[in-house]
C-alpha cells in the first residue's frame, strides 16, 4: 500500500493555477526525485502532500506519519539543537521524546553541538537539524523541498548520506530539486513537473 | 482536550525559552513602558488649555455695588472676573449650569448667587455673612476635574485679593478721615468729621480757659463737638475692624461633584501608567512572538501538526497577557508604597489586568499576523498603540464635538479606554459598570483574535 497517494490535485493562487491535476503514489523505501524549473509548482505540490496547504480540488491520502522538511530551515535560531528537536518531538507526541531526541542527535552527528543555538550553526548543520525534525517519530514518508539548495558540495554529500540511511530503513522519500545533478542521487524514480503538471 | 492543553503548554514553554535567550528584548519591553509612564507623568504637569465652564450669575447687571463709607465696590464686576481663566459658557439658570456639567458640555460650572452682594455688605459692615460662590465639577475624569478646579481656584484667589485690596483702601481712607478730619459719607448723609488731630487742637486750646472758668458758657460748644466726634469715631472704628478682619478671604467657594465616587488624581495617574505599560507589553510581546514563527519560517511546520493556528494564537495571547499582567501587577504593588491604592480589592486588580492584557494581546496578535518579521510587528504595535492610548486620553472638552465623537468611536473600538476605566476602578475602589467594561474588553479580545485568525489564513495561502 502506498504511504502517500495524490489524486488529481489542483491548487489555485487566485486566478493562477499552480498545480494542475497531479496524481502520484509513493511506496515505502522509495526515493523519488521531483524535478522542474523554478515556479513549476513543486513546493505547492509538496505542501499539499504535507498537509500545509488544502488543495483547491483533489485529495492527498497518507498512511502513517509524514515528515516534512521545508526549503528554508524551519527552526528556532535562538534555541539549541536539542531544544528544537525536543520541542517538535513533544508537539508531535513522539513516544519517549527524550530518547528520540538523543537518537536523532547521534544519527545527525551533532552530539558536540547539541547545546549550541541553531543560529550559530553552519548552513549544512542547520539543514541537518531541519531534516532531523522532519524525521522525528520515524515517519513512513519524508517530503524534502530543495533540501540541499544552499549547501556546498561537501555538505550536500554528508546530508545525502544521512537521508540514504533512512531510505534504507524503509522510509519513503520524495524530494524536489531544480538541479539535475542532485536528481542523480540514485533515485528510484524521477518525476518532472512543468507548469503545474507532471510530464 | 488534555492533549490540546499539553500542546499549548509546550508552545508557551518554548516561547519563554526564546524570551530568556533575548535579555535585550525583554529589557526593552520592560523599560519602554516605564519610560512612557514617565513621559505621561511629565505631560500631566504641562499647562492645559482653558476649560469650558458654565457660568451663571444671579446678580443683575448694575446691582452689584456695595457702598462702604464714601466708596462703592462693584462686587458683580469682580465675580464676573472669575471667568477670566476659563472659556465661559453663559447659562440662564443654575439648573442649566448643572445640566451642562452632567451632559459633558462643560467641565465645570460657576454659580454666583443673587444674595452675594448683600452677603458682602453684611460681612464688611457687621462682620457677619458668608459670600459664597458655588463650583460644580465633573467627576468623570479626575485629572481634568482637578485641573479645572485648580484653574478656577487660582482665579478666585486673584478676585479675593482684588476685593480685599478695595476693602482695605476704603478702610484706610475712613481711618485717615477719622484721624485728620474731613467729609465722610455715613448712614446716607455727608458728615463733616472733625478728626482726632483737630479735636486735639481744640481741647488743647480749651485747657488754659478751663483753669480759669470751669464749666463756663464759652466752653460748651467745643466740648460738645469733641463728644460728638468721639461717638462717630467709635462707630467708624467698629465697622473698620471687622472689615480688616475679613480681608484675607472675603469669598467662600462651595464645591460639588456630580458623581458620588471621587477618584484621587494620583491614583488615576497610576492607572494611566499601568494601562499604558500593559498595552505596550502585551501588544509587543504578542505581536513579536507570533511574527517570530513566520520570520523563523516555522509557522507552516507548526500549524500542520497538533498546534493548529487557533491553538497557536491562544498560546501567544495567554503568554503575552499573563506576562503583561504580572509586570503591571508588580508595578502597581510598588507604586502603592507611594500612592494609596485599594489593596482590599487585589483580586479585582488581577482580574482587570488579566482581561485587559487579553484584549491588548489580541490586538497584538492581529498585528503580528499581518507582519512577517519581528521588527515589523513591533513597529506596527508601537504605531498603533501610541495613537490608541493618546486618543483615549484627550479630554473631550479640548476638541470639537465632531472630532470628539470620532475619538469616542475609536476609543470604543480599541481596548485602551475601557482598560483604563477598569484599572482605575479596580485600583481606587470605584467600579460602577465594571462588569460591563470587562465584557467589552473580552468582546474586543474575541474580535481582534478573530481578525488575527483571518489574517493568518490569508497569509498562509499566500506563502
Amino acid at each position: 500500500m502506498p504511504v502517500i497517494t495524490a489524486i488529481d490535485l489542483v491548487y489555485d493562487y487566485g486566478a493562477r493555477r499552480a498545480v494542475d491535476g497531479v496524481s502520484l503514489a509513493l511506496e515505502r523505501g522509495e526515493l523519488v526525485a521531483l524535478i522542474g524549473p523554478n515556479g513549476a509548482g513543486k513546493t505547492t505540490l509538496l505542501s499539499m502532500l504535507a498537509g500545509v496547504l488544502a488543495p483547491t480540488t483533489g485529495a492527498a491520502v497518507t498512511h502513517g506519519r509524514v515528515g516534512w522538511v521545508p526549503q528554508i530551515g524551519a527552526v528556532y535560531s535562538r534555541l539549541s539543537v536539542a531544544e528544537n528537536l525536543r520541542f517538535f518531538a513533544r508537539l508531535e507526541a513522539v513516544p519517549d521524546a527524550e530518547a528520540a531526541v538523543a537518537a536523532m542527535i547521534e544519527q545527525m552527528e551533532l552530539g558536540e553541538r547539541r547545546a549550541e543555538p541553531v543560529g550559530r550553526l553552519s548552513g549544512g548543520n542547520r539543514q541537518r537539524v531541519n531534516v532531523g525534525i522532519g524525521l522525528l517519530g520515524a515517519p513512513a514518508a519524508l517530503l524534502l523541498d530543495e533540501p540541499t539548495a544552499a549547501l556546498d558540495p561537501l555538505q550536500r554529500e554528508r546530508l545525502w548520506g544521512f537521508i540514504h540511511r533512512f531510505v534504507a530503513t524503509g522510509t519513503a522519500v520524495l524530494f524536489s530539486t531544480h538541479d539535475m545533478e542532485e536528481a542523480g542521487q540514485r533515485p528510484d524514480r524521477v518525476l518532472e513537473m512543468v507548469d503545474g503538471r507532471l510530464v | 482536550m488534555r492533549s490540546r492543553g499539553r500542546v499549548l503548554g509546550w508552545v508557551m514553554i518554548k516561547d519563554l525559552a526564546i524570551l530568556r535567550r533575548s535579555p535585550l528584548l525583554v529589557g526593552i519591553l520592560v523599560l519602554y513602558p516605564v519610560a512612557l509612564a514617565l513621559i505621561i507623568g511629565l505631560a500631566l504637569g504641562a499647562p492645559t488649555p482653558r476649560a469650558r465652564v458654565a457660568v451663571y450669575t444671579g446678580v443683575p447687571a448694575g446691582h452689584g455695588r456695595v457702598q462702604l463709607g464714601g466708596t462703592a465696590i462693584d462686587i458683580g464686576a469682580y465675580t464676573r472676573e472669575l471667568s477670566g481663566s476659563i472659556t465661559p459658557v453663559r447659562v440662564p439658570s443654575v439648573a442649566a449650569a448643572t445640566a451642562d456639567v452632567r451632559n459633558g458640555v462643560t467641565e465645570a460650572a460657576i454659580i454666583v448667587p443673587a444674595d452675594i452682594v448683600a452677603q458682602v455688605e453684611s460681612l464688611v459692615r457687621n462682620g457677619v455673612g458668608t459670600p459664597t460662590v458655588r463650583l460644580i465639577l465633573d467627576n468623570a475624569n479626575p485629572i481634568e476635574r482637578d485641573l479645572v478646579s485648580a484653574q478656577i481656584q487660582t482665579r478666585i484667589d486673584q478676585v479675593q485679593a482684588a476685593i480685599a485690596k478695595a476693602l482695605l483702601a476704603t478702610a484706610l481712607t475712613d481711618l485717615h478721615t477719622v484721624v485728620a478730619g474731613g467729609q465722610l459719607s455715613f448712614a446716607g448723609a455727608n458728615v463733616d468729621l472733625l478728626g482726632l488731630s483737630r479735636a486735639r487742637r481744640i481741647v488743647a486750646g480749651a485747657i488754659p480757659q478751663l483753669s480759669r472758668t470751669a464749666l463756663g458758657g464759652r466752653l460748651g460748644p467745643p466740648l460738645r463737638r469733641v463728644v460728638s466726634f468721639a461717638d462717630i469715631a467709635i462707630e467708624g472704628l467698629s465697622f473698620a475692624s471687622p472689615v480688616l478682619g475679613q480681608l484675607q478671604n472675603p469669598l467662600t467657594v462651595a464645591r460639588t461633584s456630580l458623581t458620588a465616587v471621587r477618584t484621587p488624581t494620583a491614583a488615576y495617574a497610576v492607572a494611566i501608567a499601568v494601562t499604558v505599560s500593559e498595552l505596550f507589553l502585551a501588544m509587543l510581546l504578542a505581536a513579536s512572538l507570533l511574527a517570530l514563527e513566520r520570520s523563523e519560517q516555522v509557522y507552516a511546520r507548526l500549524v500542520r501538526g497538533p498546534a493548529g493556528p487557533v491553538l497557536l494564537l491562544v498560546a501567544k495571547l495567554l503568554l503575552a497577557a499573563a506576562a503583561a499582567a504580572a509586570v503591571t501587577f508588580v508595578m502597581s504593588a510598588v507604586v502603592s508604597v507611594f500612592v494609596p491604592l485599594s489593596w482590599g480589592r487585589v483580586e479585582l486588580w488581577v482580574l482587570v489586568l488579566l482581561v485587559a492584557g487579553l484584549a491588548f494581546a489580541a490586538l497584538g496578535v492581529a498585528l503580528g499576523a499581518v507582519a512577517r518579521e519581528v521588527a515589523a510587528a513591533s513597529l506596527l504595535a508601537i504605531l498603533v498603540g501610541l495613537p490608541v492610548a493618546f486618543l483615549a486620553l484627550i479630554p473631550p472638552s479640548a476638541i470639537s464635538t465632531g472630532l470628539g465623537n470620532a475619538v469616542a468611536v475609536i476609543s470604543f473600538l480599541f481596548p485602551f479606554k475601557a482598560a483604563l476605566g477598569a484599572t482605575a476602578a479596580a485600583l481606587t475602589g470605584g467600579g460602577s459598570g465594571l462588569a460591563l467594561t470587562l465584557v467589552h474588553l473580552l468582546g474586543l479580545a474575541l474580535a481582534f483574535g478573530g481578525l488575527a485568525r483571518v489574517a493568518l489564513r490569508r497569509f498562509a495561502a499566500a506563502a
